[in-house]
C-alpha cells in the first residue's frame, strides 16, 4: 500500500505561527530557514528574535537543501503507538550547509547504512493537502 | 551564599514496585514518603512551611492541605525534569538560609509503571516539558517521541567523537546492578547481570539497548531541609549542603542546534557548586549520578569534572564506579537497578551514606558525597554534601 492511499496516523505538527510558516514553505516544496537581517545568521527552530544580535527583523531564506548526517538513532521498539508499525526507523539530525541543524529522516537509506558525515539533500514528503514534511535522501553527487 | 548553612534532616521512601502497581494514587504514594521523611526527622507536618514538588506530579497546595501544613509560605516547582530534586535541594538551602522558610519538604514520586509512563508523557502532554511545543512540531512528526531517543542522539555523537563503546555503557549497567545486589529494597535485587546479558538485550533506540534504560517504577521518596541552627534540635545527624548549583544546556528547549553538542546543565553548574563547596571532584567519596540511561552517567561524570570530556568511558570501566573503585557511583543501584523515583532516591542514598546507614553497601568512612540531577533536554543540577 502506498503512502498516498494509506491513512496517515502519525502525530502532526501544528500549523500556526512561525512553526506553521516553516511548514507552509515545505508545502511549496521549499526548505526555508529564518535568516536574521541584522547579522545574517540562519536559525532553526523558528524564533521571534535573533539570539546573537537581538534583531527582530528576518526573512525566510531558501536553503540549498544540502547537508550531512550529524547524528541519529535507530528506533527498534516504538515508544509511541502511532509509530509501532513503522519500526525500524531512524530519526536523523541533519547539519545543513547554512549551519543550522534539523531533525528529520533519510527516506532512501536503511538505518544500518546511516553514518555520521553522510551527504544528504532535502526531499519532500506530502502528508496531505495541508502538510508536507521536509525529509532527506542520499546526495546524488559527492559535495 | 548558603555554603554550610543548610542541612538535610529527614529522608523517606516507599517500597518500590512494578506489577501490579502501588495501589495508591500518585499523590497518595508521595504523601506516604513525605510522612516517612517527617518521622525520620522528628518533625510535625505543621512545621513544614516550604514545599517544592516535582514537576507534573502534584501541587504544593495539595501537599499542604493533605499533610496539614497550615502555614505554607514558600512553594515552587522547578521545571527541569529529573534535575528538579537536586535543583530543589539547592533552592531549599537558599530558602532556609535566608529565612524564607524554616523547614522545606521536597517530595517526588509516581506510579511510573502502573500509571502514565514517562516514555509517553512528552508526546501526550505538550506542557510536560519546556521544549514541548518544539518537540510536537519538529521532533514527534518524525518519530522522535521519547527520552531514550532524545538522549540516544547525544550518545551516538559521543561514540563517534570519542570512541566510547557499548561495553563501556554496559559497565555502567553492570555497576548499578552489582550495587543493587547489596540493597534489598532494589527492584533488581537478586537479579545479577553479566556483560553477555547486557549485550544480548534487545535494541530500543540505538545505541541504547533495553538494559541501558532505567526501570519504570511505582514509588516515591522525600527529603526535608532546614537551617543548621534548627537541625541541632532534630533527631538525625544533619547532612550539610556544602555547595549546590543548577544549569541548562544552550538552547535548553531544543536539542539539535547546540554549538557545543555535549554541553549540558552540569557543564556550568558543577564548577559553580565545587567552587562554593571549596572542594574538588577528587575529594568525593561517592557520587549518586542521575542514571536515566547508561550514557548519561558517562556524560555527567565528564561534565561534572570527575574526568575530562571523552574520558568517561574509560573512567567507568574495570570497576571504576563500583564500590571499592575510584568513585563508587549509585551505591543504591540507581534508576537503572534500584528504582526510578525521579532522582529523589539519589539524595536519600547520599544522606544514608553520610549518616553511615547504608548497610552492606556503605562506603567506608564516607565524608563527602556528590548528587546530580538530569532532566528534560539536558538540564542539570548538582549538590555537594558532607556529614
Ligand atoms: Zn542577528
Amino acid at each position: 500500500m502506498s503512502e498516498q492511499t494509506k491513512p496517515y496516523d502519525k502525530p502532526l505538527p501544528t500549523l500556526t505561527g512561525l512553526h506553521g510558516e516553516f511548514y507552509a514553505w515545505c508545502r511549496d516544496r521549499e526548505l526555508r530557514f529564518q535568516r536574521c537581517t541584522g547579522c545574517g545568521r540562519y536559525r532553526h527552530v523558528p524564533r521571534d528574535i535573533c539570539a546573537h544580535c537581538s534583531s527582530m527583523e528576518w526573512e525566510w531564506a531558501r536553503s540549498g537543501g544540502r547537508g550531512t548526517v550529524f547524528t541519529w538513532t535507530e528506533v527498534v521498539r516504538a515508544l509511541h503507538p502511532a509509530f509501532a508499525d513503522a519500526t525500524p526507523y531512524a530519526p536523523v539530525v541533519v547539519e545543513m550547509e547554512e549551519g543550522v541543524r534539523l531533525l528529520s529522516k533519510v527516506v532512501d537509506c536503511a538505518p544500518e547504512e546511516l553514518h555520521i558525515g553522510m551527504a544528504v539533500e532535502v526531499e519532500f514528503q506530502q502528508i496531505g493537502d495541508a502538510l508536507t514534511l521536509p525529509v532527506f535522501r542520499r546526495a546524488r553527487r559527492v559535495q | 551564599m548558603f555554603k554550610d548553612k543548610a542541612c538535610i534532616v529527614g529522608i523517606g521512601e516507599t517500597p518500590f514496585c512494578r506489577k501490579p502497581g502501588s495501589g495508591l494514587s500518585e499523590m497518595g504514594i508521595q504523601l506516604k514518603a513525605a510522612v516517612a521523611a517527617l518521622e525520620d526527622a522528628g518533625l510535625k507536618a505543621a512545621q513544614i512551611d516550604g514545599i517544592l514538588p516535582f514537576p507534573n506530579v502534584g501541587k504544593a497546595e495539595a501537599f499542604a492541605a493533605s499533610l496539614g501544613c497550615e502555614n505554607l509560605r514558600f512553594a515552587a516547582t522547578l521545571h527541569v525534569g529529573g534535575a528538579a530534586p537536586v535543583a530543589s535541594l539547592r533552592m531549599a538551602a537558599m530558602a532556609v538560609s535566608s529565612d524564607a522558610a524554616d523547614y522545606v519538604l521536597v517530595p517526588g514520586g509516581w506510579n511510573g509503571f502502573s500509571g502514565a509512563r514517562v516514555r509517553e508523557t512528552a508526546a501526550n502532554d505538550v506542557d510536560s516539558i519546556p521544549g514541548g511545543a518544539i518537540a510536537r512540531d519538529f521532533y514527534i512528526p518524525f518519530g522522535l517521541t521519547a527520552p531514550p531517543q532524545w538522549y540516544a542522539l547525544m550518545a551516538r555523537r559521543h561514540m563517534h567523537e570519542y570512541g566510547t563503546t557499548a561495553e563501556q555503557f554496559g559497565a555502567v549497567a553492570l555497576a548499578m546492578r552489582k550495587h543493587a545486589q547489596l540493597n534489598p529494597a532494589a527492584l533488581m535485587h537478586g537479579k545479577p547481570l553479566t556483560m553477555a546479558d547486557y549485550l544480548a538485550s534487545p535494541m530500543i533506540a540505538s545505541p541504547y539497548r533495553l538494559l541501558d534504560c532505567c526501570v519504570e517504577t511505582d514509588g516515591a521518596a522525600a527529603f526535608i531541609v532546614t537551617s543548621v541552627e534548627r537541625a541541632r534540635d532534630l533527631r538525625q545527624k544533619p547532612v550539610y549542603v556544602m555547595g549546590a548549583a543548577a544549569g541548562q544546556p544552550y538552547p535548553a528547549d531544543e536539542i539539535t542546534n547546540r554549538a557545543d553538542f555535549h554541553r549540558t546543565g552540569l557543564t556550568t553548574a558543577a564548577p559553580e557548586a565545587f567552587r562554593m563547596a571549596g572542594v574538588a571532584p577528587a575529594d568525593a567519596d561517592f557520587a549518586q549520578i542521575y542514571d536515566c540511561f547508561t550514557f548519561e552517567v558517562i556524560q555527567q561524570l565528564e561534565e561534572a569534572g570527575f574526568c575530562k570530556r571523552g574520558e568517561g568511558g574509560a573512567f567507568v570501566e574495570n570497576g571504576g564506579i563500583e564500590l571499592g573503585g575510584r568513585l563508587p557511583v549509585n551505591t543504591h543501584g540507581g534508576l537503572l537497578s534500584q528504582a526510578h523515583v525521579l532522582g529523589i532516591s539519589h539524595v536519600v542514598e547520599a544522606v544514608r551514606q553520610l549518616r553511615g546507614e547504608a548497610g552492606a553497601r556503605q562506603v567506608a568512612d564516607a565524608e563527602i558525597g556528590v548528587v546530580t540531577g538530569w532532566g528534560d533536554f539536558g538540564d542539570g543540577s548538582i549538590a555537594i554534601l558532607r556529614r
